[in-house]
């Protein structure tokens, strides 16, 4: 099944205003060239929670997920 | 064009605190209720609320809700609503007693009761001393809210139309709400909702504000809705600032960084707060640090090439007591600001965090305008609840901890109203006028047709900008003059604005332009109402209406004790009494004072 672009993208608008920056600059610089696996790692890690996604980006969790790790990198990226 | 049509019994627009509250009221009444949301309900921005949640329960120490109605009234500035008031600090303990038994893991005290802790503006026996009333689930209150209530409202069969945007309210002749259109964002197609009760719960509007640490999501979308179909909006310029949110990101950084030491430099590296607060320095108030803030940059002592913030300077602490004491302001500095402040002062700005004002309601949820001679005439079908609607609980200014609750008790009260209302026939399903759907089809329309037109991004900065320098946390008559035409040059903008991706599906550039039109709506609103209240009054603060002894803290009662009503057409203002008259003989209406802490 083929992942919907535009329906991931819209998904990287969230709860909280740190992850929106976060997010905003990520869509910026890489959203357009992930690969379909990319998208796929990327629609899995949106389905976590908030302060989940937060804390795997600030450091503060532990990216427990092999998949994710690469997005959250692209993520943590200032 | 032809445009689906569903039916219900009742329509919420929005999915955080108050929408979900209102959904769990509706549905297990046995109303078939659709909820439509923007984004999935559990990234509702209720998820940012950390405090808690305010209630007299008395777990901790001695509270009462006399006393907590006592707060909200002061910290209102007596702007609020005295009957809506006691409405809700005598509802608290029931709805915060109802979340605990949904599932909502409340911190605890050792006897197994809810655990409570101090919060700013709450006090026992009227000012006294220091009262514990917030009921709090770690840093997490409104994240552990948000789910146990979704959970709910699954069980209740609630109907979720998740990643839907609620376009346009329809009216018909008579004024009555007969539901919403919204865009179904999957595929770009515009439905009908039609229902004999709509709720609006779509939170705050603070993106009309360059620095805010509202979410993206925050758009205003139900105020905007509501303006355009001809209902006033009810005290729009009063907005709660946090002194020191990341310049140019809005992210917070806590007080707690003034707490270990953090000093506010200008341009020139001086630590001003010394001239403006010469004992306290940076601790002073919040509203002292971020007037201390605005002056340095309205009057050309900013920072950076565009002078318009100024820094917090940590620099001087050492590098463990930061890394120990405040390792999250360290990450957020660097995200954000791309600064380590071991190394270098963090830029910060006042930053917008709460919309006081909104769609007018009484405390039974029902939207209300003048009509007749009764300034608070009920509109048929119309609900609203939480941050989007105006009760009025917070007047000119909101008490940490009260949004939960209003989220809580509002939602429910606009609930109860409608199952009453329909259980007693009074709700009908009144045929759609043939016309529902047009106004919406006519924007879409006009976005698709748009050539030489202006960009969404473009118009959005130049709204925010003009929002943060003349609608700000202190406010100058001349640069409010400027702002009002200056906001409807932008709004003029912002009906051509263009937008390259004409696709259907998903397509978030329309979202955005959309999005847009009502936040426009909100920051003419809030620039009118501001600049005619020749008053500071709670979060309203005027340089040219100062402390005096006959006029306290710059409020003057004898001419703005009223509530402003903008109407976004004619750009036209009226005003409303202030209800000082509490809704039952349980209590002495709290008579007018100075606001002092």
């Amino acid at each position: 099944m083929t992942i919907d672009r535009g329906r991931v993208r819209w998904q990287c608008r969230r709860a909280l205003l740190e992850l929106d920056l976060v997010f905003a600059r990520f869509l910026d610089r890489h959203f357009d060239r992930l690969s379909d696996d990319q998208l796929a790692d990327l629609d899995d890690l949106l389905r976590c929670d908030d302060y989940d996604i937060w804390g795997m980006v600030n450091g503060s969790k532990p990216c427990e997920e092999q998949r994710w790790k690469e997005m959250i990198a692209l993520l943590r990226e200032p | 064009m032809n445009v689906a049509k569903r039916t219900f019994d009742a329509v919420i627009v929005g999915a955080g605190g108050a929408g979900l509250r209102a959904a769990l009221q509706l549905s297990e009444a046995g109303l078939k209720t659709a909820v439509l949301t923007k984004v999935f309900p559990t990234r509702s921005h209720t998820v940012a609320a950390q405090g808690g949640v305010a209630a007299s329960l008395g777990n901790s120490t001695e509270d009462n809700w006399h006393w907590h109605m006592y707060d909200t009234v002061k910290g209102s500035d007596w702007l609020g609503d005295q009957d809506a008031i006691e409405f809700m600090c005598k509802k608290a303990n029931e709805v915060v007693v109802e979340l605990e038994h949904y599932g909502m893991p409340f911190d605890r005290t050792d006897n197994g009761k809810i655990y409570q802790r101090p919060f700013g503006g709450h006090s026992m026996n009227y000012g006294q001393a220091p009262v514990m009333r917030s009921c709090a689930a770690a840093d997490r209150t409104g994240h552990a809210m948000l789910h146990a209530l979704y959970q709910r409202n699954v069980r209740a069969n609630t109907q979720f139309f998740v990643e839907w945007m609620a376009l346009d309210l329809i009216r018909d002749a008579d004024g009555d709400v007969l539901g919403v259109t919204a865009l179904e964002m999957e595929t770009g197609e515009i439905s009908i909702f039609h229902a004999k009760a709509t709720i609006f719960a779509t939170g705050g509007s603070g993106r009309i504000y360059y620095s805010s640490t509202n979410a993206f999501i925050n758009t205003g979308d139900g105020v905007g809705m509501a303006a355009r179909a001809g209902i006033p909006l009810e005290d729009m310029e009063f907005w709660q600032f946090h002194p020191t949110g990341v310049a140019g990101a809005g992210v917070l950084i806590t007080e707690g960084v003034r707490g270990e030491g953090g000093i506010l430099r200008n341009a020139s590296g001086e630590r001003f707060m010394e001239r403006y607060a010469p004992n306290l320095k940076d601790l002073a108030s919040r509203d002292v640090v971020s007037r201390a803030m605005t002056t340095e940059i309205n009057e050309g002592r900013g920072c950076g090439p565009d002078k318009d913030h100024v820094l917090l300077d940590i620099t001087h602490l050492s590098p463990e007591n930061i890394m120990k004491r405040l390792p999250g302001i360290r990450e957020i500095s660097i995200q954000f600001a791309g600064v380590d402040p071991i190394k270098a002062p963090i830029p910060v700005v006042p930053t917008c965090h709460y919309q006081m004002g909104g769609i007018p309601t009484n405390y039974k949820g029902q939207v209300v305008v003048p009509k007749d001679g009764n300034p608070n005439a009920p509109v048929s079908g119309f609900y609203a609840a939480g941050e989007c609607a105006c009760a009025s609980v917070h007047g000119a200014n909101r008490l940490g901890t009260n949004s939960l609750l209003d989220l809580l008790v509002f939602g429910k009260s606009a609930g109860e109203t409608v199952v009453e209302d329909f259980q007693s026939g009074q709700l009908k399903l009144k045929p759609l006028p043939s016309d529902a759907a047009d106004v919406s089809l006519a924007r879409i329309a006009r976005l698709e047709g748009q050539t030489n037109g202006e960009s969404v991004h473009e118009v959005g900065l130049e709204m925010r900008r003009t929002m943060q320098k003349h609608a700000g946390v202190f406010r100058f008559d001349n640069l409010l003059k400027e702002g009002v035409q200056k906001i409807a040059e932008v709004a003029e903008r912002a009906k051509h604005t263009e937008i390259k991706d004409k696709s259907k599906v998903w397509n978030t550039a329309r979202v955005e332009a959309l999005e847009l039109d009502n936040l426009i709506e909100v920051a003419r609103a809030t620039m009118v109402s501001a600049e005619a209240r020749k008053e500071s009054r709670g979060a309203h603060v005027r340089d040219d209406a100062p402390d005096t002894a006959e006029n306290p803290n710059g409020r003057d009662d004898a001419n703005w004790l009223k509530h402003t009503l903008w109407y976004s057409e004619g750009n036209r203002l009226d005003y409303k009494p202030v209800n000082l008259k509490p809704l039952s003989d349980d209590v002495e209406p709290i008579a007018l004072a100075k606001r002092t802490y």
